[in-house]
């Protein structure tokens, strides 16, 4: 087999790996950074929103190239959509900002790599792990084709939420039942949509998950649904929620759909361990998507940063104990904000139609500017009393 | 016997990270399950977004 050597071998080249790779070349590694599709960001994957806060953070400059759509806020509709509460887009976190299209915005991060010196591979899936004495120090790779080896000092797996790599090398990132959300989204066009809104619909219609709408331009957007795996029973009852809700909107009905869409996302805390001898996981591969919102962009690329500079230090000194570095940054990002969304969608997830439906009605007469938590619980209180114990916990 | 349907399959991989024996490999656009390996606990078959994946033992 033919073999090859470097210092750090980065496996998948989605938003995660791309980030990984360029902070590890900018320290002047000889990083490898491998896609097993022929080209990068294609087909995409997401739904494609995400906010601006943290792009500065992971050194992004914001290029037109790749913004669809600029976005005001969110509007998040009750089950029997009779109220809705609307989001500011600093209120929405994560899903609100810009519409990307990741076609583009997926190449422009590998360019990044690129031009911090990344050599990059395309159709060249990683099959196995090289594993000696528990230290991670490669990986097999079909290079067009053909088998070879990848020796290198730092694996950094970034094969987002299919997560083989890590479990290859024995790190644990099985999910539970309830905390995999199976998707289908569309693209639709020639329908009608508010368009400098991101909007979302909760309850029965995606149970465990949420529905929702992007717009990509005028005109177009992501119809998309998230169903909680615990919930699904048969095959393939994911897309026909998705075509039932459509059948529902007569804004819908009459599109037509460019191209569709499938995935999953992982909603569970992060997990205990993401780094062993010789490879640490960033981005959906080490489970980092907030359990609420789905997202995962952002967080694949700060984690990529994280691990690309991490790698950096531990380079001659590649093992777990330097690289728990790298899992302390994570765990100090997320880790308590993961788990408490983890609690929250599990409170949402259990809630009757009719109960959201009220508590819906109270939070959209909240003043924007009001939004607390205490102002909906005295809010609830005066409307609803009924309900203050059943959801006192989750607010 | 459990596969996935290529006329049905649309390769995202979702079924690859949902099954706990990862015995599912996406080698590129085929889906190749290692029928040896898997313990029949349907994840794949009703998490699948598009109902690609058929097995013979399968019943709700
Ligand atoms: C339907 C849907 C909608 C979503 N919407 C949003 C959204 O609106 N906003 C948001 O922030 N997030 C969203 N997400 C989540 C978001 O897409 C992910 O969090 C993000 O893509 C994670 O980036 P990543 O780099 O970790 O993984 P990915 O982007 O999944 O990249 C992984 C890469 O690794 C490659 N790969 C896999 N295995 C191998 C292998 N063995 N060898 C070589 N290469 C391999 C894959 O081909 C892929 O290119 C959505 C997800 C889904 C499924
Ligand atoms: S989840 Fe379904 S559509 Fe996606 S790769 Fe697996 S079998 Fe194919
Ligand atoms: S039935 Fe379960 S074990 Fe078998 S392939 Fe599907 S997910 Fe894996």
């Amino acid at each position: 087999m033919k073999r090859y050597e470097c210092d750090v071998l980065v496996i998948g080249a989605g938003p995660g790996g791309s980030m990984a790779a360029r902070f590890a070349a900018r320290h002047g590694l000889r990083v490898f950074l491998i896609e097993k599709r022929p080209e990068i960001g294609v087909p995409v994957r997401c739904a494609e929103g995400i906010s601006r806060a943290w792009m500065e953070e992971v050194e992004i400059p914001v290029e037109k190239h790749w913004i669809d759509t600029e976005i005001d806020g969110a509007k998040i509709y009750s089950p029997d959509e009779k109220s809705i509460v609307v989001l500011s887009a600093e209120q929405a976190g994560n899903e609100v900002g810009f519409v990307l299209n990741r076609e583009y915005f997926d190449k422009y991060l590998a360019s990044l790599a690129a031009e911090e010196g990344a050599e990059i591979w395309l159709k060249s899936p990683a099959i196995d792990i090289i594993k000696e004495d528990g230290q991670v120090k490669g990986a097999i790779v079909r290079k067009f084709g053909e088998n070879v080896e990848i020796h290198a000092k730092i694996v950094i797996a970034a094969d987002g939420f299919e997560s083989q790599v890590a479990r290859w090398a024995g790190l644990n990132t099985v999910l539970r039942e309830r905390d995999v959300v199976s998707c289908v989204q569309y693209r639709m066009t020639n329908i009608d949509i508010e368009e400098n809104f991101t909007h979302f619909y909760i309850g029965s219609c995606a149970p465990g998950g949420y529905l929702w709408i992007f717009p990509k331009g005028e005109n177009e957007a992501n119809v998309g649904i998230g169903v909680a795996l615990n919930k699904l029973h048969e095959p393939g009852e994911v897309k026909r929620y998705l075509d039932e809700f459509i059948e529902k909107h007569s804004n819908l009905r009459k599109g037509s759909v460019l191209q569709i869409v499938t995935g999953a996302v992982s909603t569970c805390p992060v997990p205990k361990r993401i780094v062993d001898n010789g490879i640490m996981l960033v981005g959906d591969a080490a489970r980092l998507i907030d359990p609420i919102t789905g997202g995962g962009i952002a967080n694949a690329c700060i984690s990529g940063k994280y691990a690309g500079e991490v790698s950096a230090k531990c380079i001659d000194n590649p093992t777990k104990e330097c690289l728990e570095e790298y899992q302390e940054l994570v765990k100090k990002k997320w880790g308590r904000k993961h788990l408490r969304n983890w609690f929250v969608k599990e409170k949402l997830a259990s809630l009757s139609d009719g109960t959201l439906n009220k508590l819906m009605d109270v939070i959209s007469q909240v003043k924007i500017g009001e939004i607390s938590v205490r102002a909906i619980l005295e809010a609830v209180q005066e409307k609803y009393p009924e309900l203050v114990e059943e959801f006192e916990d989750l607010l | 016997m459990i596969r996935a349907e290529p006329s049905i399959c649309n390769y995202c991989g979702a079924c690859v990270g949902m099954c706990p024996v990862n015995c599912i490999f996406l080698d590129e656009t085929v889906i190749k399950i290692n029928e040896d390996k898997c313990v029949k606990c349907g994840f794949c078959i009703r998490g699948c977004p598009m109902g690609a994946i058929l097995a013979d033992w399968w019943s709700k």
